[in-house]
């Protein structure tokens, strides 16, 4: 029994930190830019796919990794000067409904370049599953976990202590205030989807070797990474690490203790009470948007 | 952040985008393929739905080579007694509701007889329609109950081996190696449960038990969790009853959990994705499947042994890519249809009955005899145990 709880606890944890990966970057750039943007789970899949397709080349994973990283972010930029900026004066919700329109014309784009077929990624690291306390670990989740770490770190040092991520901070706090500093909005909207891009394809390269990689996965990964996101408040970023997190081990905990078929209904029921009692997450209530 | 003064620019911008997202979608779920030609006699219209993208597209996707392919083929040596055969493929996206869509749009066409869909769940979804507008229709998907009742089902077809016939085998391997405690896993969807269906009913009476019943979703990344719970089941023997992706995954995580158990599958991960996917994981894995996947290995006084030959030079020669058993569905599907087509010519209500007299009739999956109670015609001779080795299928009995 104390082996079987703590085999569901790895694979809660390595769900978790997929849904944590995917929640970080929705979260990042809806604090940046007000936008929730619903072709996350694309980049995602666009990072991954390219991945497979550098696979080919025989280069190595390492490099393979950082290619489709940039590929990505310039991507993610791309879209944002051709879409995002040229609707820069509409509403919120004109730009909910730009990013559905994104995430279905780079699902269509992904069917037209990769087609239907499944794909599989090798693992960054050789080697079998660990076992631990008689419970065993995909090497892969750690990689994972450290990824989400590393970009946690990374997201605080930025915006703690680089001068844009300061002006990202003044700017979301009080737009003209920043716009009088001489701090271009634009930029910082533009610089937002490249990491978005950047991030989403880090995301799409570790995980494929767990999740194999299909061109129309983005949609369910978007679909997770939003209730982990909405879980954690929407806008904390390190409540999207834990909502992540806690829809992961929910899932496996649910379908290895209660019923397997089930699982996706009692994630759904735990938003769905999440939105009724506290409408703003479980960490905290946070009003305004913060970094 | 915001700014009225690029207001109705911007606004420009979103309509075209918005235009252009919608027409992307909207031309996504009618994708056809028509294959036409334009001499000879009037040609004889058939549709085919298939489940070309979406889960089940490993499926789908060698089906429709193989259909275009025969289709050329007949066409060029002048079709069904001089009528060339036009076909119409519908992607359904291995989406229930689209399917439906599909075979109302065939039928609409005028279409004679409908081939598909890929899947359980796709193929019974067409059933209603196909069986109230008496439309002949030979599905290339597992599940029995595509086929039974039979009363309910006097336009239903099918070519890929039912699930009873792919569990018989399976139950006559386990009395044999004197396994009696099964773990059952299977995917949440029509193809699952009708396997699930398959066994309870077959275990009956047999000394088998179940002692453990695990579902996972066809998107599912990880099933470790109901691999934990076989573990402390007991069970001696896991079978599992999907298909790729998610048996791929299922596979890796039952050599992580270690798990020493045999692994037996169903005939649903018959194709080489399903190895590749697994990376590594699929060797040892057991499985029943029809001849085709070990045609050179068979013997050669097996009555299917040229017919097996011939399907995978055509096909490797115009694709240069093996074939599959799936494939091999449509192409007895279409053969099928096409005999019964020479005898009855384009009327529906013949053709139904020809396809129901077909006897012997040598295909990829089997030699089929069909009956009025019988509109599958596949018996266990057509399926052989086969197992994994070293990323190869390798003939077992």
């Amino acid at each position: 029994m104390e082996e079987q709880l703590l085999q569901l606890l790895f694979t809660g944890l390595t769900l978790g930190s997929i849904y944590s990966i995917i929640a970080l970057t929705l979260v990042t750039t809806f604090n940046v830019t007000g936008i929730l943007n619903l072709a996350q789970g694309e980049f995602v899949v666009i990072g991954a796919l390219s991945a497979v397709s550098l696979q080919g080349t025989g280069m190595p994973m390492m490099a393979i990794f950082i290619v489709s990283v940039i590929l990505v972010a310039i991507l993610g930029g791309l879209l944002e000067r051709l879409t995002i900026y040229r609707a820069r004066g509409a509403s919120s919700l004109s730009m909910l409904i730009i990013t559905i329109g994104l995430s279905i014309s780079l699902r269509g784009l992904a069917l037209l370049i990769w087609g239907t077929e499944t794909y599989s990624l090798p693992a960054f690291s050789k080697g079998g599953s660990l076992t631990l306390g008689g419970a065993t670990l995909n090497p892969q989740s750690i990689w994972i976990f450290a990824l989400v770490a590393v970009t946690l770190a990374s997201l605080y040092g930025f915006f703690e202590h680089t001068f844009w991520g300061k002006a990202v901070k003044a700017s979301v706090y009080n737009p003209t205030g920043a716009r009088l500093q001489g701090i271009n909005l634009n930029t910082i909207s533009f610089l937002a989807f490249v990491g978005a891009g950047g991030l989403g394809a880090a995301a799409g390269v570790s995980i494929g070797p767990i999740t194999m990689v299909t061109y129309d996965m983005g949609f369910m990964l978007g679909v997770k990474g939003f209730v982990a996101a909405t879980i954690g408040g929407l806008s904390n970023v390190g409540g999207a690490v834990i909502g992540g997190i806690l829809l992961g081990l929910l899932e496996s905990f649910s379908s290895g203790l209660i019923s397997s078929g089930l699982k996706d209904a009692i994630s759904m029921i735990i938003l769905l009470g999440v939105l009724l009692i506290r409408p703003d997450g479980i960490i905290g209530a946070i009003r305004e948007r913060k970094i | 952040m915001k700014k009225m003064t690029n207001g109705l620019k911007g606004k420009l911008w979103l309509a075209l985008l918005l235009v252009l997202s919608l027409l992307i979608s909207a031309c996504s779920p009618s994708k056809e393929t028509v294959v036409k030609t334009t001499t000879g006699n009037e040609p004889y219209k058939v549709g085919a739905v298939l489940d070309i993208s979406g889960n089940s597209s490993s499926l789908g996707v060698p089906e429709r080579d193989t259909l275009l392919m025969m289709v050329e083929k007949l066409n060029a040596n002048g079709g069904v007694k001089g009528h060339p055969i036009e076909l119409t493929i519908m992607d359904n996206k291995s989406d229930e509701t689209e399917s439906v869509l599909a075979v109302k749009t065939l039928i609409e066409k005028d279409v004679l007889a409908i081939l598909g869909a890929s899947s359980s769940g796709t193929s019974m979804a067409m059933i209603k329609t196909v069986q109230s507008e008496k439309v002949p229709m030979i599905s290339l998907a597992a599940a029995s109950t595509i086929v039974e009742p039979t009363g309910e089902r006097q336009w239903v077809f099918k070519t890929a081996q039912s699930d009873i016939v792919m569990i018989n085998k399976i139950i006559s391997y386990l009395k044999k190696n004197n396994l009696n405690k099964v773990a059952f896993l299977y995917m949440n969807n029509s193809y699952g449960d009708n396997g699930k269906k398959a066994l309870s009913a077959a275990v009956k009476d047999s000394g088998i038990t179940i002692v453990a019943e695990e579902k996972f979703d066809a998107n599912d990344k990880d099933m470790t969790a109901q691999l934990t719970k076989v573990k402390t089941s007991g069970a001696q023997v896991a079978i599992v009853w999907a298909i790729p992706p998610s048996a791929s995954i299922l596979t890796k995580n039952f050599k992580d959990v270690g798990l020493s158990i045999p692994l037996i599958h169903s005939h649903g991960v018959g194709n080489q994705k399903f190895i590749e996917l697994a990376q590594g994981a699929a060797d040892g894995a057991i499985l029943p499947i029809g001849k085709f996947s070990v045609a050179q290995q068979i013997s050669d006084n097996d009555p299917q042994k040229k017919v097996l030959g011939s399907y995978s030079v055509d096909y490797s020669k115009k694709y240069n890519a093996e074939p599959n058993s799936f494939g091999g569905y449509a192409w007895d599907a279409f053969n099928l249809l096409v005999n019964a087509l020479e005898k009855a010519g384009p009327d529906r209500v013949a053709i139904r009955g020809e396809l129901e007299k077909t006897q012997g009739f040598i295909g990829i999956s089997g030699v089929f005899n069909m009956s009025p109670q019988d509109h599958n015609g596949l018996k266990e001779d057509s399926a052989v145990l086969v197992k994994v080795e070293q990323g190869k299928w390798k003939l077992i009995e």
